[in-house]
């Protein structure tokens, strides 16, 4: 009898996994594609996507909800590259001067980004959204009009033909797959990029010592109920912004990794798909607002490319056309945040309920035993 | 016990509000491994007094206090609750201050934690370190340990019952090594009895250990069971401060409530049990957090006042809010032989009820739109009124003009004090406020109108009148009127008949002319547990 | 004195920075060689075909659910009826209004899907909002290519299958409202009648239904749903009315932009209109929780100027085309702005 009961929930709360694993699996054979190749797809993918994804666990773990302003670090990130390529640092050293350059940024956006989310409690994710775009206007103004002319760049190739501005296309040819290839390692027909798995594994590491000590204990507290860690002298603000810092540093060095994995950089665009694709990823693991893990991490990284790999095919073969297996493969990706977002919600309200009727019982408990 | 000093005292503390006198000369002390009972009646001033001892900003921001609140015979000035704290005082408020998704340990410890010895610490600061999780377990066990309960350190609080939440707060608060003082607030508002004897039996454990305890409840059994002093607090000012010894739950009842006679009525009682039955409420039950009615019979005629009165917390205001679907409830309502559908606001005011919420500002009022809009909408609403043809026909839109003419008459007849129909209703005083949400029932033309808490918060004047506007509506119009109130002089002065209700249920329904005494009998809960100990002799016989 | 400064704290600096800086623009203009009449011609083109989807999001702001970031529902409602009138051949106002109530039904009924589904989320309505608007689009587009459309001028040359991305109106009903009863003065200035007549047309019916009883019972759920449900309004009902009569103005609103644009866009492009249309109303003075008809005149007045003036006077007195950065910076300036304020419900 219980054992239904627990199957019921057990799909229930990982309903987004398994629609999506479903789904996944639909599409491998009419794509045509052979296990090999998107297992080596999905490989080369958990190294360059991993990192971004890690970068929204902090913001969750403060309450903080799913960080759209990562895209702020992302920026920042593309801004260390052009240096990197300006200046013509080549190899892992390429990379290393780009984070160094991209991390003192990301630190004053996450700054800003945090500020204005405390402003907007309980509105966060809309609030990083449009923060977001707005970033992106200041981006443009800098990328597009101040490099080249208030500051300036040496090699006139990565700037457009007028003079200043730089090109919508970065050739990341000097930093290409530096990471990646630093050891190159192939079992069987696989190749992995064994640096790329070791640095995401020691954030990986930094993930579950930060939740052992105080500031990851003191954040906990704030993302669970601000009210009663503001009351106990937790200093709420301060945790919140740290929390948003750390995501945006995170993001930073997370684009520089993506990207050197790429290759060119497009570089008016390459950051704006950026928290979309993280956000997805991690709810498609079955992550929520508030709670999220490593394991929602990877899973929602594997599934999630895994089918974005298969599906313009299967489209192409299934529908006879490429165009509808992309915007079906959108839809996938807009429609599975929708629908977590709508679930966490629903059934966040339905606890609610639930805690209330519990409440109800306890208390129409019949007076018995006498008075004192 | 010697000539040692009081662990705390408290000198002539007085406070006001905006001119309004809450507390006055208020004097007792506190000794080492003392239990003290503070009880009064809502309002009597026991909150502030407690926001004044714990340091609560919003004292210091209307204006401070008068007297002296004194340690260990030194006088405190708290700034912020993280001073009372620090001086000794834990307080476990009546909401629970826990974070649900955390264990018992980590919500015992919880911002106290104890950390591993770590060289990151000296660079980037305490909050790197790693929490020393065997150590919290064992500061959280000898807390539970003290108080002598069995909780269970792992335990997520959002899925323990309530009363281990009330525990591991009270495990909190001893947690702390400073702990001297520890005040509770109602902590067996939300216990089964059985708890409740665990809870006092560990208090006690805790007084025998050297803390003092200042325990406020509304349950004086319990006061009488287990404090060493109690003090009665009423109208701001200390009646009675008396060891416990000798002194019988009904004493208490008296102390609380007893006014001197001379403020008597000046109605005559009409004798209405001539008049039809318009209200019958058989078995109602209510879920409003607060203030759970468990079961409660009642019958109203027609043209009467009813009142109804109780202790806080008791379940007076569930009654109302239940039977107008404003909270979940069930039972029986049926009006002049209709039974009316519960959880369904509409459905009561389509039968002719009306009620005017003790909820103001959260209920009573849209507080950013003007008087004219606040005073006709449930009756635009509900019976159609105030809107008017526009577009040959085709719309029905607000009739601006007969919105404004009810307001003024509204305006004129209730006194109110505003710059203009216009006005926002926020605007307004308090007792302003009170006089627009009347205005809006009345706007009804109710046949029964249920008031909660009609006086709450507004001046003596304004008192008076919104008294003998219920009272007049009632003579000239035939209103039947039930008025559920705190205050029991309020009651006294215009029903025609007053319940008390106690523990959810009615205890009983007395004629204003009672004794006090009586009053305070049935709000003491002794006339429950007298009926339970015949109950219970009647089962073992 | 003191008057000023309450009328600046509830005005709001930027909407003054704005104004200002509009102003600025207007004065700055013949320095630049940039034609005044030209210019407010083309400030109230774009104002008449923008209003109605600003317009759109005020029933949902009214009820309490927020900003309508979902606006792209009704727009393919709105895009739904629009092809279907071409498809059919309908032609001038026929066409116009035939757009309309084609798109109607389907609008309609986007919007009671949309409101039960926001009732069950209240409180994390935004977001949600924008991801099933989004996932939308999408779904649409997969529509467009396979559903039977043939009209020669609406579908791919080739392949005679699946719609074009881009769809000329012209001679079938581009401009109809503009050019009704137009007023030309000078060489360079024509005064659209129709549209503003029509979009005026649209406010006065807003207007009306908000002091309906409905109306009335709506804005009482946004103000306060406790007090609304005290008096026997069903809160889940208003909201969903709300959001129905969003949905529908939205797919009203983009058949009105569609004429005057002179082109019906399909595919990606109703992803991200809802955005302008909620700086608009934000610039217009609304908040997250009211929104009057004033909010949306001025709102489209100000948003549409600066989006007109910005390019053509900056462009020339900086020879340089920065006119898209600062539309970015400007149109979400001042939604962050408006989600960073607290709001103003007084308890």
């Amino acid at each position: 009898m219980s054992g239904k009961r627990s199957i019921g929930r057990f799909l229930r709360d990982n309903a987004v996994v398994l629609i999506f694993l479903a789904i996944t699996v639909a599409a491998i054979k009419p794509s045509g594609y052979s296990l090999t190749y998107i297992g080596q797809e999905i490989i080369t993918r958990l190294g360059r996507n991993s990192f971004l994804v890690l970068a929204l666990l902090l913001p969750i773990f403060a309450g903080m909800g799913l960080n759209f302003g990562m895209t702020l670090g992302a920026m920042a990130g593309q801004i260390g590259l052009i240096f990197a390529v300006d200046w013509g640092v080549a190899g892992w050293r390429g990379l290393v001067f780009a984070v160094l350059i991209g991390v003192p940024i990301s630190v004053f956006l996450g700054w800003v980004c945090g500020k204005v989310m405390n402003k907007a409690k309980g509105r966060e994710m809309v609030t990083g959204y449009i923060l977001a775009f707005f970033m992106d206007g200041v981006y443009q103004f800098f990328v597009l009009y101040m490099l080249g002319q208030a500051i300036p760049i040496r090699s006139s190739s990565i700037l457009l033909s007028r003079g200043y501005g730089i090109r919508n296309t970065l050739n990341l040819q000097i930093v290409r797959q530096s990471l990646d290839t630093i050891v190159p390692l192939k079992i069987g027909p696989f190749v992995f990029p064994i640096v790329t798995f070791l640095v995401i594994a020691a954030l990986c590491v930094f993930v579950v010592w930060f939740k052992k000590i105080k500031l990851g204990q003191d954040m906990r507290a704030v993302g669970n109920d601000i009210v009663v860690a503001d009351a106990a002298g937790v200093p709420v603000e301060r945790t919140r912004i740290i929390a948003i810092i750390i995501s945006t540093v995170l993001a930073c060095v997370g684009q520089v990794i993506f990207l050197q994995n790429m290759g060119t950089m497009a570089t008016y665009s390459a950051h704006t798909q950026t928290g979309f694709f993280a956000v997805a990823a991690i709810l498609v693991g079955g992550a929520s607002v508030k709670r999220a893990g490593l394991p929602n991490v990877f899973i929602g990284v594997i599934l999630l490319h895994a089918l974005f790999v298969v599906s313009p095919m299967a489209g192409q073969r299934l529908f006879g056309s490429a165009m509808i297996g992309e915007y079906f493969r959108q839809f996938i990706g807009y429609g599975i945040i929708a629908l977590s977002l709508v679930l966490y919600a629903w059934r966040a309200r339905k606890e609610a309920a639930a805690a209330r009727a519990q409440q109800r019982e306890g208390e129409s408990a019949p007076v018995n035993g006498g008075a004192a | 016990m010697g000539q040692e000093s009081p662990l705390l005292s408290l000198e002539h503390v007085s406070k006001e509000f905006y001119g309004n006198r809450v507390l006055h000369d208020v004097c007792f002390e506190l000794r080492k491994g003392e239990i003290l009972g503070l009880v009064g009646e809502n309002g009597a001033g026991k909150t502030t007094l407690m926001r004044i001892l714990f340091g609560m900003p919003v004292i210091a921001e209307t204006g401070g206090f008068g007297g002296r609140v004194c340690i260990d015979g030194q006088e405190m000035k708290f700034q912020s609750p993280f001073d009372a704290l620090d001086a000794g005082i834990g307080m476990v408020h009546q909401e629970f201050s826990l974070i649900p998704g955390f264990t018992t340990t980590e919500n015992i410890v919880l911002n106290r934690e104890s950390m591993k010895a770590n060289v990151l610490k000296y660079v980037f600061g305490e909050r790197m370190s790693v929490l020393d999780r065997p150590e919290m377990r064992r500061r959280a066990e000898r807390a539970i340990a003290k108080l002598d309960v069995k909780l269970d350190p792992d335990m997520l609080v959002s899925e323990m019952p309530v009363g281990h939440k009330q525990f591991t707060e009270i495990a909190r608060e001893i947690n702390r090594e400073k702990t001297r003082i520890l005040v509770l607030d109602e902590p067996t508002a939300v216990l089964t009895e059985s708890e409740a004897e665990i809870l006092l039996a560990s208090l006690r454990k805790l007084a025998a250990q050297g803390i003092a305890i200042i325990f406020i409840s509304h349950r004086l059994h319990e006061v009488v069971s287990v404090a060493d002093r109690v003090v009665v607090l009423r109208d701001g000012g200390v009646v009675k401060d008396t060891p416990v010894t000798g002194v019988t739950v009904r004493d208490i009842a008296s102390w609380m409530v007893g006014r001197d006679i001379a403020t008597g009525r000046t109605e005559a009682v009409v004798d209405r049990s001539a008049s039809p039955e318009l209200l019958r409420v058989e078995g109602l039950w209510v879920d409003m957090p607060g203030e759970r009615v468990r079961s409660v019979n009642l019958s109203v005629r027609e043209g009467e006042i009813f009142g109804i009165g109780g202790l806080a917390g008791q379940g007076k205001l569930g009654i109302p809010n239940g039977i107008m679907g404003l909270h979940h409830a069930a039972g029986k309502v049926i009006v002049a032989g209709k039974e009316v559908p519960l959880n369904d606001p509409r459905a009561a005011l389509l039968e002719g009820m009306a009620f005017v919420s003790e909820d103001r500002r959260g209920v009573g009022l849209l507080l950013d739109e003007s008087l004219d809009w606040n005073i006709a909408f449930t009756a635009m609403q509900i019976q159609d009124r105030y809107l008017r043809k526009a577009l040959g026909g085709l719309f029905r839109v607000r009739d601006e003009k007969a919105m404004r003419e009810l307001a003024e008459e509204y305006i004129k007849l209730l006194e109110i004090k505003c710059t203009s129909h216009r006005q926002a209703a926020k605007e307004l005083s308090g007792g302003n406020q009170q006089k627009i949400c009347l205005a809006k029932a009345f706007a009804v033309r109710p046949r029964l109108l249920f008031v909660s808490e009609p006086t709450r918060g507004i001046d003596v004047g304004a008192k008076k009148l919104v008294l003998d506007t219920l009272h007049r509506y009632n003579r000239e119009y035939g209103t039947t009127i039930v008025m559920v109130s705190s205050e029991l002089e309020e009651l006294r002065s215009i029903c025609d008949r007053v319940a008390i209700v106690d523990e959810g249920r009615i205890a009983g329904i007395l004629p204003p002319t009672a004794e006090l005494a009586e009053f305070g009998f049935l709000m003491s809960g002794e006339a429950a547990a007298e009926a339970h100990g015949d109950k219970k002799e009647a089962a073992r016989a | 004195m003191p008057d000023l400064k309450k009328f600046i704290t509830d005005f709001g600096w930027p909407r003054i920075i704005i104004f200002l800086f509009l102003v600025f623009l207007f004065i700055a203009a013949p320095f630049v060689n940039v034609r005044i009449d030209a210019s407010i011609a083309d400030v109230l083109n774009r104002f008449g075909q923008s209003a109605v989807l600003v317009l759109a999001l005020v029933p949902m702001v009214q009820a309490g659910c927020g900003l309508n970031f979902g606006l792209p529902l009704g727009i393919i409602g709105g895009l739904i009826g629009a092809t279907m009138s071409m498809q059919f051949g309908l032609v001038g106002f026929a066409g116009f209004f035939g757009a309309i109530a084609l798109a109607a039904p389907f609008a309609l009924a986007f919007g009671w899907g949309y409101g039960r589904l926001l009732n069950k989320v209240k409180g994390e309505e935004m977001t949600i909002a924008m991801y099933v608007g989004f996932a939308s689009v999408m779904l649409m587009s997969i529509m467009w290519l396979i559903l039977p459309y043939n009209s020669p001028k609406m579908v791919w040359g080739y392949a005679g299958k699946g719609l074009r991305t881009t769809i000329s109106v012209e001679g079938y009903w581009s401009k109809i409202l503009n050019d009704f009863l137009a007023v030309r003065i000078g060489k360079f200035f024509i005064f659209p009648t129709g549209l503003i007549l029509f979009v005026c047309f649209c406010a006065f019916l807003m207007w009306l239904f908000l002091r309906t009883k409905t109306g009335t019972a709506m804005t009482a759920v946004g103000s306060n749903p406790d007090y609304a449900r005290a008096s026997g309004i069903s809160v889940d009902k208003m909201r969903t009315i709300s959001v129905m009569l969003s949905t529908l103005l939205g797919a009203v609103g983009i058949i009105v932009y569609e004429q005057s644009f002179g082109f019906i866009q399909l595919y990606d492009s109703p992803l991200f209109m809802g955005f302008p249309a909620v700086a608009a109303l934000l610039i217009g003075g609304a908040s997250v929780n009211k929104a009057s008809m004033v909010n949306v005149l001025v709102g489209t007045i100000l948003f549409q100027g600066l989006l007109t003036m910005t390019p053509s006077v900056i462009n020339s007195l900086l020879q340089n085309d920065m006119s898209e950065v600062i539309r970015i910076m400007v149109s979400n300036g001042i939604i962050l702005y408006a989600l960073t304020r607290k709001t103003k419900v007084t308890k």
